[in-house]
């Protein structure tokens, strides 16, 4: 890291003294058919963040948990100041609201049947207002960079990730993780071919084993169950073949460059689950699919995702701010919009790994204290909740 | 490191010295180039004559590959070669295969 470089940052320390970077009242859906009265909510009350969804109803056993691990863990993440919960009537709605509280942040909960909408959208929005009024008093305080949940995944990946932005975000890590941030990255399906190097990578063999097997059983319940044909029109997807990447394994090689050369995982997490064994970089089981992956590692309770793309994927998030990095000249030159980081210098050879790291630990900070990201101004808010069997 | 000065920066990049295929790195590459290669982890360069044209982020190889030899790149295997690949020439779906799925 650059000599005397400032690691202070001025973020939202939370009630239960995580801290978060953006300062959202969030009006929260349990279920699919609650969107239209959180979305109304939203409406009357301007300053909150709806976050619609297609899932919760019907789901059961470990699907169920997912969707409640998932939308808790969005309310509970820090960058969440203030929460209204709708869901169609009130067992399903208290589990979440009540989730949520457990961080000792105001929650409010409404439920429709025997109000309907119209009732519902009336005393939500006088909850919401409180809110607003009561969060956009809070105010930014003097925190530390190791005090940030990080997490990283790219998307329409290239040859050009593999060479400069992926491991551009490595060299962050690299850097942070031993100042003490928290760490997430994924992708189970985006390791294979790389899989006896991200094995190595673990704290210890037991760490490592494990890590296997969760890998394993994707392969073997997930790929080899379902598949089709070779996976070859999905993964690489079109856009990674358009961008030269061949093979899997050749897209997994360059993937697992975010990890950089010396960080070590400490344990694996299940999707949106929240690191329970202190600071330090984590596996989480997860899609590759961008919206899906940012959505379980926010819900996990990162508030910055850094996301090295070769194409120019455009994905955000509603709650966490994606910091997009490319070297790719090309898409710095045609979707020049949605990147925050160009570090297309590694390819003339104009610029160092370690140099784009720590152009990347800047912006993270300019995020932390505040700087809209490309995803953030142009409006890319999605939400995609993993599903993991049909609904009963 | 080598760092390029205003006269001429790289065409072609290659992971490791193990490598037998290396990145396109400018838009608009056309056969005949005399291509400036550079290694990045050692920093070493060679020149190489591209035989085809090829798009910024597509590989080109290094060495004449057969078919049933693996495509080496990070100094790993990346896949098989299903059809001939001679030096200099385009190395991608039509002729590189993945070992797994």
């Amino acid at each position: 890291m650059a000599k005397g470089s400032d690691l202070t940052i001025y973020a939202y320390r939370r009630e239960n003294n995580r801290v978060g970077v953006r300062n959202h009242v969030v009006i929260l859906p349990v279920d699919d058919i609650s969107n239209a009265a959180c979305e109304a909510v939203a409406n009357n009350v301007k300053g909150t963040l709806v976050i619609p969804h297609a899932y919760g109803r019907l789901q059961f056993g470990e699907d169920l948990d997912l969707h409640f691990r998932t939308m808790i863990g969005t309310g509970a993440n820090p960058n969440v100041a203030a929460v209204v919960v709708i869901g169609i009537e009130p067992s399903w709605t208290n589990r979440l609201a009540n989730g949520i509280r457990a961080t000792g942040k105001p929650v409010a909960e409404f439920s429709i049947e025997q109000n309907g909408d119209l009732e519902t959208i009336r005393t939500a929005s006088w909850a919401a207002k409180e809110f607003i009024h009561k969060t956009s008093e809070y105010q930014r305080e003097k925190c530390l960079i190791n005090e940030l949940w990080i997490s990283t995944k790219c998307g329409e990946s290239d040859t050009t990730t593999g060479l400069g932005s992926c491991p551009a975000v490595g060299n962050m890590y690299d850097k942070l993780l031993p100042k003490g941030i928290t760490g997430f990255f994924g992708e189970t399906s985006e390791i294979t071919g790389a899989e006896h190097i991200c094995q190595k990578r673990a704290i210890n063999e037991e760490v490592g084993a494990r890590w296997y097997d969760m890998w394993k059983a994707y392969q073997d319940q997930v790929i080899f169950a379902h598949q089709t044909d070779d996976l070859s029109d999905s993964q690489p997807t079109k856009g990674n073949i358009e961008g030269g990447l061949t093979t899997i394994e050749e897209k997994a090689l360059g993937n697992l460059e975010k990890i950089g050369r010396t960080s070590k995982y400490i344990d694996i997490l299940d999707p949106a689950e929240s690191p329970k064994s202190g600071a330090g970089l984590y596996f989480m089981d997860s899609s590759s699919a961008a919206a899906e992956c940012v959505t379980l590692m926010a819900a996990g309770g990162a508030v910055i995702h850094t996301f090295p793309t070769g194409q120019g994927n455009v994905v955000g998030n509603p709650i966490v701010p994606v910091i997009k990095i490319t070297a790719n000249p090309r898409t710095v030159r045609t979707m020049g919009e949605h990147i925050d980081i160009d570090v297309s210098g590694i390819l003339r050879r104009e610029q160092t790994i370690d140099e784009a790291g720590n152009q990347l630990i800047d912006m993270i900070r300019r995020t932390a204290n505040g700087r809209q990201t490309a995803a953030e101004a142009l409006g890319h808010r999605e939400f995609s909740m993993t599903k993991l069997y049909r609904s009963a | 490191m080598f760092r390029s000065t205003s006269k001429e920066i790289p065409h072609l990049l290659v992971h490791q010295k193990a490598d037998n295929v290396g990145v396109v790195v400018i838009e608009g590459l056309t056969a005949g180039t005399d291509m400036l290669c550079c290694i990045t982890h050692d920093n070493s360069t060679f020149r190489l004559i591209a035989k085809a044209d090829v798009p910024i982020g597509h590989k080109i190889a290094l060495r004449d590959l057969k078919i049933g030899d693996t495509a080496i790149k990070y100094g790993e295997d990346i896949g098989k070669i299903i059809a001939d690949v001679p030096r200099g020439t385009h190395v991608h779906t039509q002729n590189c295969k993945t070992k797994r799925w």
